[in-house]
């Protein structure tokens, strides 16, 4: 079977040469003006901020910093406590992601775009009142400790402790696995099934055999994000009060008042490291194997009717995943229309008030929001899709470092990243203007932070086009760019909009970096707006309702790019 | 799809120049601030009205964040006005010279000290603007849920029914806690003072990250009770929460401050704000009740204005036990974090543990007479609630001035580093074999 997708692959012949034949001057201007922005926009500012960890008192280069960390148990302990959250959050949000895509895609199924799109809400959790609701439903005197310990006397202590990372990981990010694995399902070419059809695979052989590898691009790419992100996530942890790993070691450290120690700078180029480190084995998995088909769009795997009884099982599964990932999402509407909700099941009193408050002084926030996170968003999916293109479509030496610089954005804590932004744009101006005074630069550390995300998926969507549909559409006397422009792109559109959808939410909820560069009310967006709140006793409910539109704005936005991309699809196949 | 994400770009662009018009005009005073919205909109309120040519830019950051944003912005587009709790940010501040001293600005009727404590800045850089008191904050629901009586000193976190019900946060993450663990070692002494705070850790759920965090979570009743500054319980009481607040004999009371940033724009119309902010108009905003601060400006000031059963500064520190020492609490300031941080809050779970278990032997002692069994949980105590640094050595000045150094260098870091991996290694090791002589206590009562 394998033979038949590697048949294509583009190891010799035509495609070769059409590979080196890319190599021209354009790509290279690609890669330059690509490059140009990773080094201004991200490296040289972390630069700035991390070349403590290489300084010694007086200055000089020196790699003991680094000495200091080998040597310390604790920071073995917590290497080791990063490694075990970020594994074992993969598993369970794998476990959370496959059913859930896998169902949606395979069978005929009432409103598969909605419990998409549900799907993808836990990606918003915003800053803070996420927390709040959580602890609210599932914490020691959340709702459903309080009525266990009412109707059966015990309670399951599911966010303590190392365990209570990996739970919310999970919950939180899973959507990664599920967004890009829909993508790639949607992909694959209906013939393969058939054909393993016809020489008598069924059900979890054809499954585990067949779609699944095909789907393999999609899962590693949200599978590695998963992992990374996990990795070097510092606000679950520190909610949690877990301070035992890596990324809260290093903010610990970075952000105590007065003292700066450099170890904290020193974790923070490790992670950084070792995020590089995951991805490089990631893509090394995928070496050597091609995973495109010809056939897109229309043909693709065929969808089953349900038998009823099938159906309720299919149905039970995906209403109770949802009610599981949601439940944060519905305490936090809870939470926006009370008052007070302390140490009760639900809140006794209810009011409109926090809407009326929200509306009342943050409006503004709600357009913001929109705009820096739309650009930041609108960014990456073109710097995504030219680094994917530059690194499976060329052979221009060091295009792998493009996606290896890119995604170190991840593991850089925001914190970092703004200083390093103040830093060096302290002076620059545009038209009489200090940049800094501006909310250009939330904006581009917006797009720098959310870039990988958006590459990920643009990765693993060019990864199952196969070569040969753009060579046929130069052969038949288009350009390259025509090529790319009307073939690549509208093939790539799913995944395209996978990385837009990522990168947006996710900009949606950044704080770290959101705090440090606002200079003006007026320029906040909604999650400082949350934070602000958050900061006063009696906010809680405010910032709630501000939450829950944060969360209703951003998935209307999700809601309405998956019809755009449905409709050109249906366009694209009604022209073919 | 590219063609129109570059028009989007160039639109970005376009808008950052058409914002050149809105940019912060003369007569704006930015204030960098931790407090919460419903302080600095009545500030903001009252001072425009009273001030209608100036207006008033708030712009709220946690203090790392605004010490950061001070720093990194060039001098003449910096922030004019710094109001935050924690003392050592001002510190900070101070010591990188971003901070101006204004001698005109002033209130006279301010004493110069509260208790011990001086409200200004000697040098005069930044001034005490209200007044903050630590206590323990409760949660009355989850009290009676948990059949607990509400606490009303140190000592009853520590006791056996309140195992996991307390949180914390640590001083390294906020000035304030900073001054509770140093309020309760100088009123205790350092051993006896130690012993106290690592027996509340053992009894804690949580040391929570940020120090919003224990009275949000009080409040949420995720937790019982926990120290906490006065006017995050105040206020909590007084926007609807079954939550309340109690000044226990060992407390003392410093100020919140303000201070203004060099090198920033507005100087002139930045004093007329701390001026208002440090008068009888701004001390009274305090008042309110979502606010619930203490002024600094002496009762008598204010003309019966003050709520009945309001909390009194004054009484409250000629009641407190304890003198506060400035100076000493600036001269152990990092050994106190590295100490709290290496033995408390990273290996908070094997503290847990250990204290859970010597609960457990007690209670199953309790009324019995079993010599053996009683000395080895009197040696786990021992074991689990000894500071692993003895009072000698914090007191020798080679060895706090160690602590006191630049750590970017390597030796330096190495050293100290190397100190806080022992003691985080002995603690562990304590606190383990605590559990065990415990556990074995326990197995030795029938």
């Amino acid at each position: 079977m394998a033979g038949t997708f590697d048949a294509a692959a583009a190891t010799a012949g035509p495609a070769s040469r059409w590979r080196q034949g890319f190599g021209s001057w354009r790509s290279y201007l690609v890669l330059g003006a690509i490059a140009a922005f990773l080094l201004a926009l991200l490296l040289i500012p972390i630069g700035t901020v991390f070349v403590v960890a290489f300084r010694d008192g007086d200055g000089s280069f020196t790699l003991g910093h680094f000495g200091t960390f080998f040597t310390t148990g604790l920071m073995r302990e917590s290497f080791g406590n990063s490694l075990y959250v970020a594994t074992t959050s993969v598993l369970v949000a794998s476990l959370i992601a496959v059913p859930l895509a896998y169902i949606t895609v395979r069978f005929q199924f009432r409103g598969a775009l909605l419990i998409q799109t549900l799907g993808v809400l836990p990606l918003i959790m915003p800053p803070f009142v996420g927390a709040v609701a959580m602890q609210l439903v599932f914490g020691r005197s959340g709702s459903m400790n309080l009525l266990l310990e009412d109707h059966f006397g015990f309670s399951i202590p599911i966010m303590q402790g190392l365990t209570g990372v990996i739970f919310v990981e999970s919950l939180h990010y899973f959507p990664f696995i599920l967004m890009n694995l829909i993508v790639a399902l949607r992909a694959i070419d209906g013939a393969m099934e058939e054909a393993a059809l016809n020489l008598g695979a069924r059900g979890w052989r054809l499954f585990a055999r067949i779609v699944f590898p095909l789907a393999m691009p999609g899962y590693l790419a949200g599978a590695a994000l998963v992992f990374i992100k996990v990795f070097d996530d510092l606000g679950t942890p520190l909610v949690l009060g877990q301070t035992n790993l890596l990324a809260p070691q290093a903010y610990l450290r970075i952000t105590q008042v007065g003292l700066e120690d450099p170890l904290g700078y020193v974790i923070s180029v490790i992670m950084i490291a070792f995020s590089i480190l995951a991805l490089w084995l990631s893509v090394r998995v995928m070496k050597g194997k091609d995973y495109s088909t010809l056939q897109k769009g229309g043909a693709g795997i065929a969808r089953r009717r349900l038998q009823p009884a099938e159906a309720l099982i299919a149905y039970a599964v995906i209403v109770l995943v949802l009610l599981v990932v949601l439940s944060p999402h519905l305490g936090l509407l809870v939470l926006s229309f009370t008052r007070i909700w302390s140490y009760s099941v639900l809140p006794e009193t209810w009011t409109l008030a926090n809407y009326a408050t929200v509306f009342e002084d943050s409006s503004g926030m709600i357009t913001n929001t929109l705009l820096y996170c739309g650009l930041a968003a609108g960014i990456d999916v073109v710097i995504g899709t030219a680094i994917a293109y530059l690194i499976l479509r060329t052979r221009i030496p060091g295009r792998q470092w493009l996606d290896f610089a890119a995604s170190a954005a991840i593991a850089v804590p925001g914190i970092v990243l703004a200083i390093g932004y103040l830093r060096m744009f302290q002076g620059v101006e545009i038209g009489g203007v200090p940049v800094t005074q501006t909310w250009l630069l939330i904006m581009l550390a917006y797009s720098v932070r959310r870039l990988p995300y958006a590459l990920r998926s643009c990765m693993a969507a060019l990864q199952q086009i196969n070569v040969n549909l753009e060579e046929a559409a130069e052969m038949l006397g288009a350009s390259k760019w025509r090529a790319v422009r009307r073939i690549v792109i509208p093939l790539m559109a799913g995944g395209i909009l996978a990385g837009f959808v990522s990168s947006f939410i996710t900009a949606a909820v950044e704080l770290s970096a959101t705090i440090l560069l606002v200079v003006k009310e007026s320029q906040a967006p909604m999650s400082y707006g949350i934070y602000l709140y958050m900061q006063s006793v009696s906010g809680r409910g405010a910032g709630a309702a501000l939450g829950v539109l944060l969360v209703l704005t951003v998935a209307i936005g999700t809601y309405l790019s998956h019809i755009l991309v449905d409709r050109a699809n249906r366009n694209l196949e009604w022209k073919r | 799809m590219s063609s129109r994400s570059f028009s989007l770009r160039a639109g970005a662009l376009a808008a950052a120049l058409a914002l050149i018009s809105s940019t912060s005009v003369a007569g704006t005073v930015t204030v960098i601030t931790s407090f919460p919205k419903e302080l600095t909109a009545a500030y903001k309120a009252a001072f425009e009205k009273a001030n209608p040519d100036i207006r008033l830019e708030i712009l709220n950051k946690s203090t790392v964040a605004g010490i950061a944003f001070v720093r990194e912005t060039a001098a003449g587009q910096r922030p004019e006005v710094f109001w935050a709790s924690a003392p050592d940010a001002f510190e900070v501040l101070k010591r990188d010279n971003l901070l101006v001293v204004a001698p005109d600005v002033d209130n006279k009727a301010i004493p110069a000290k509260i208790g011990n404590y001086p409200i200004n800045d000697p040098q005069g850089f930044y001034k005490g603007q209200a007044l903050a008191g630590y206590g323990i904050m409760y949660n009355t629901r989850y009290l009676k849920a948990n059949k607990l009586a509400a606490p009303k000193e140190w000592d009853d976190l520590l006791k056996r029914e309140w195992f996991g019900h307390v949180a914390m946060t640590a001083p390294s993450r906020s000035g304030t806690m900073h001054l509770t663990v140093e309020t309760i070692l100088q009123g205790e002494g350092w051993d006896n003072g130690w012993s106290k705070i690592l027996q509340m850790a053992g009894n804690s759920a949580q040391v929570t990250e940020r120090s919003f965090g224990v009275p949000d979570g009080i409040n949420n009743g995720q937790f019982g009770a926990g120290p906490v500054i006065d006017f995050f319980g105040l206020a909590g009481k007084y926007s609807g929460f079954p939550v309340d607040f109690v000044y226990p004999a060992m407390t003392s009371i410093v100020p919140a401050n303000i201070a203004l940033v060099a090198g920033a724009k507005n100087t002139a119309e930045a004093k007329k704000f701390v001026q208002f902010a440090l008068g009888q108009a701004g001390q009274e905003l305090l008042l309110n009740p979502k606010i619930s601060r203490l002024p600094v400006l002496p009762y008598s000031s204010f003309g019966g204005k003050i709520p009945a059963g309001y909390p009194d500064p004054q009484a409250i520190v000629k009641r407190a036990k304890v003198n506060f020492n400035a100076d000493l609490s600036e001269d152990r300031y990092s050994l106190v974090h590295s100490l709290f941080d290496q033995t408390i809050t990273f290996r908070l779970k094997e503290l847990q543990a250990a204290t859970g278990a010597i609960h457990d032997a007690e209670a199953k002692l309790a009324g019995r007479s079993h010599p053996q069994a009683a000395d080895l949980i009197k040696q786990a105590r021992t074991l689990a609630f000894s500071p692993i640094v003895s009072s000698s050595l914090a007191a020798q000045k080679d060895f706090l001035k160690l602590f006191a150094s630049n750590k970017k260098e390597v030796a330096i870091s190495k050293q100290i580093t190397g100190l806080e991996e022992s003691w985080n290694r002995k603690a562990r090791e304590n606190y383990a074999k605590a559990l065990e002589l415990a556990q074995q206590a326990s197995a030795l009562i029938k």
